[in-house]
């Protein structure tokens, strides 16, 4: 049966309504405190240590991203934002469906001229802008010290390099909030809902990239000349790449290293999942920007997929759902 | 102002193999009110939720205004307001901002919405709190903010789903004024109840609830007729000889039975005047004579009474 009028109606009125909501609750408090402190210790961890390392670099603003010093246990920005988005992602959007049905104003809010669809997505909408505040201060704040405290201005590449990042970090932080609002609608219960998502998260984070560690071997096709070798095989390497990249994580810490890191060589890493193998990067030819952003496309389309595949099912879910609590 | 603006016809929605609600059939008038009462369970909220277009019924029709709404639940969602059982407000929010949230979700102009609040909030009497948060309102202060909201809305039809649930008796008062107000504004009104007193005393017409199905559909007068059996109830208290054969004499009287300090009289016309007279013909004292209106509470306690297998 068709149904008349537009389903944006009142998309507006809940983006705003939700958006102020986010702004002024504790979690945004939180978010903000975070960036703040992230962005100062990591940049000024960065920036002390490359002082000491610098030789000639042409990417040196690009390397307040990814610098990490050789056998520390500090991460890179990289590293923490891969997991700081996720959790940022999941504080924001683990309750947001359920918590109108336990409010006890789902009811009353859709009885009013709107449709479901302009509620979840004016929900998702606001979640994302909320995470790209916080994203964007922080890109700005290290900008920003970086000026100060190297007193070397970006180039007009790094500038377009990270503002990609940017957008990379943004379709990893609408991944988990997709994901986040799917389990929100799932279950009614906001503790079960936030526990299922940080489930999947610790699950994707930890457990995923040793599975994939097993699980390449056994599916692979066995190769006689690479097991005398001691070699893994052409299609064990594929499958390796190819489970890896079903994690979010693993999508976003490729992109990232394509659009950030120029020197192709280094950006066939698999997962940053695992810290440790951001360490040791060694630097050939720089790629143009162009280029980068061509080997980062599939990442960022895989990610940007995902989150439109998420919320279709959190869609579907939410429009069989009963109303009556 | 007379015509039909909620229409149902054969209505019903399953759950499985269970039928929540079975094939009812509903007209409701342009300025009634109209109770639909029954035990919970009984399937009063679906029946609300399918005229709403918040919940897909499973057969039959229904038409609110004349729109479908299910297939345009839009246009009839902008002119029907709702409170639900156990209506929730954000806390966090004033009451005022609750309210133009609600009235920007229904699209219209912030400097009407502004001036719509004021009025609604002192038709309720809460001005003084419009700008306090819902936090510290009382469960019948948020009852009256949900008023607040049909009014501010201005909807043609109010569909109240159990407003008097869990209130005390003086919040009840206040909420059933609010409601003939609404009546007074050529509003509407269905609401659902299983506290049968305070019904009976706003609603111009009932539908008794059971099992899914309406059992009987009228006004009080009309269902007391059905249910008890009689056409007229009186009350009578006097003293005197042989009162009692003497009322029985009375024509008219059908059946007549001790009730608290007098009886109870059952007529099939009004026969009032007549036992005055043969009380004081005889000698007696009358104390007491009073039409009895048939009360749902008793209307209902016979119906299931009667109808025990189904209930």
């Amino acid at each position: 049966m068709q149904r008349e009028g537009s389903p944006f109606t009142g998309v507006g009125a809940v983006f705003l309504k939700e958006y102020a909501d986010h702004l002024s609750s504790v979690r945004m408090r939180v978010l903000e405190l975070l960036v703040v402190a992230i962005g100062v210790v990591i940049v000024a961890f960065a920036i002390v240590n490359m002082r000491e390392t610098v030789t000639r670099d042409e990417f040196l603003f690009l390397n307040l991203f990814l610098y990490q010093r050789e056998g520390s246990i500090v991460p890179s920005l990289l590293g923490v934002l891969a997991i700081l988005i996720p959790l940022m992602a999941i504080g924001l959007g683990f309750d947001s469906v359920n918590s109108e049905f336990n409010r006890r104003t789902m009811s009353r809010i859709l009885a009013q001229p709107i449709y479901r669809d302009a509620l979840l997505l004016g929900k998702f909408l606001a979640g994302l802008c909320t995470l790209s505040t916080g994203l964007i201060a922080l890109w700005l704040l290290i900008v920003g010290a970086a000026l100060i405290t190297m007193g070397v201005p970006p180039s007009g590449e790094e500038v377009a390099r990270s503002i990609a990042f940017l957008f990379v970090a943004i379709a990893f932080a609408g991944v988990w909030l997709a994901i986040a609002m799917l389990f929100s609608v799932m279950f009614r219960s906001a503790a079960t809902s936030a526990l299922c998502a940080l489930g999947l998260w610790l699950f994707m984070t930890l457990v995923w990239p040793i599975m994939v560690e097993v699980l390449a071997p056994m599916l692979a096709t066995p190769d006689p000349l690479a097991a005398r070798l001691g070699l893994p095989s052409d299609s064990q390497v594929d499958w390796y790449l190819g489970l890896a990249r079903v994690s979010p994580a693993s999508l976003f810490g490729d992109a990232s290293m394509a659009v950030l890191q120029p020197d192709p060589n280094m950006t066939r890493i698999p997962t940053i999942g695992m810290l440790g193998q951001l360490q040791g990067m060694v630097r050939g030819g720089a790629l143009p920007l162009n280029q980068s952003l061509l080997l980062a496309w599939p990442q960022i389309t895989a990610l940007i997929a995902a989150v439109i595949v998420v919320f279709a099912i959190a869609y579907v879910a939410f429009q069989r759902q009963e109303v009556r609590a | 102002m007379t015509g039909i603006v909620i229409e149902a016809r054969g209505l019903r929605k399953d759950y499985g193999a269970m039928a929540a609600v079975a094939g009812i059939d509903l007209d409701i008038h342009r300025g009634e009110i109209f109770g639909l009462l029954g035990p919970n369970g009984a399937g009063k909220t679906t029946t609300i939720l399918m005229i709403l277009g918040l919940t897909e019924s499973s057969g039959g029709t229904v038409r609110v205004l004349g729109e479908d709404p299910i297939r345009n639940p839009l246009a009839v969602k902008r002119r029907v307001g709702y409170l639900p059982d156990a209506v929730g407000f954000y806390d966090n929010l004033t009451a005022r901002e609750n309210l133009r949230y609600t009235l920007r979700l229904a699209g219209m102009p912030r400097t009407d919405a502004e001036r719509r609040i004021e009025e609604a909030m002192a038709r309720v009497r809460l001005a003084e709190v419009t700008d306090k948060r819902v936090a510290t309102y009382s469960r019948g202060m948020r009852q009256r903010l949900g008023i607040a909201e049909i009014i501010a809305k201005n909807a043609e039809i109010a569909i109240l789903d159990e407003p008097t649930s869990g209130l005390d008796p003086q919040a009840t008062f206040e909420l059933l004024d609010m409601i003939r107000d609404l009546k007074a504004d050529g509003v509407a009104v269905l609401l659902s109840s299983h506290l049968l007193d305070r019904v009976q005393s706003i609603c111009d017409r009932v539908a008794l609830f059971n099992h899914g199905a309406i059992a009987l559909q009228g006004t009080v007068k009309e269902l007391g007729q059905q249910v008890l059996g009689a056409g007229h109830a009186a009350h009578v208290e006097a003293d005197g000889l042989d009162i009692e054969r003497k009322l029985r004499a009375v024509a008219g009287v059908q059946k007549l039975e001790r009730e608290g300090k007098g009886w109870r009289l059952i007529s099939d016309r009004d026969v009032m005047a007549d036992v005055a007279q043969v009380v004081v013909q005889g000698g007696g004292r009358l104390q007491r004579l009073a039409a009895a209106e048939p009360s749902l509470e008793a209307i209902y306690a016979r119906y299931f009474e009667e109808h025990q297998d189904a209930a």
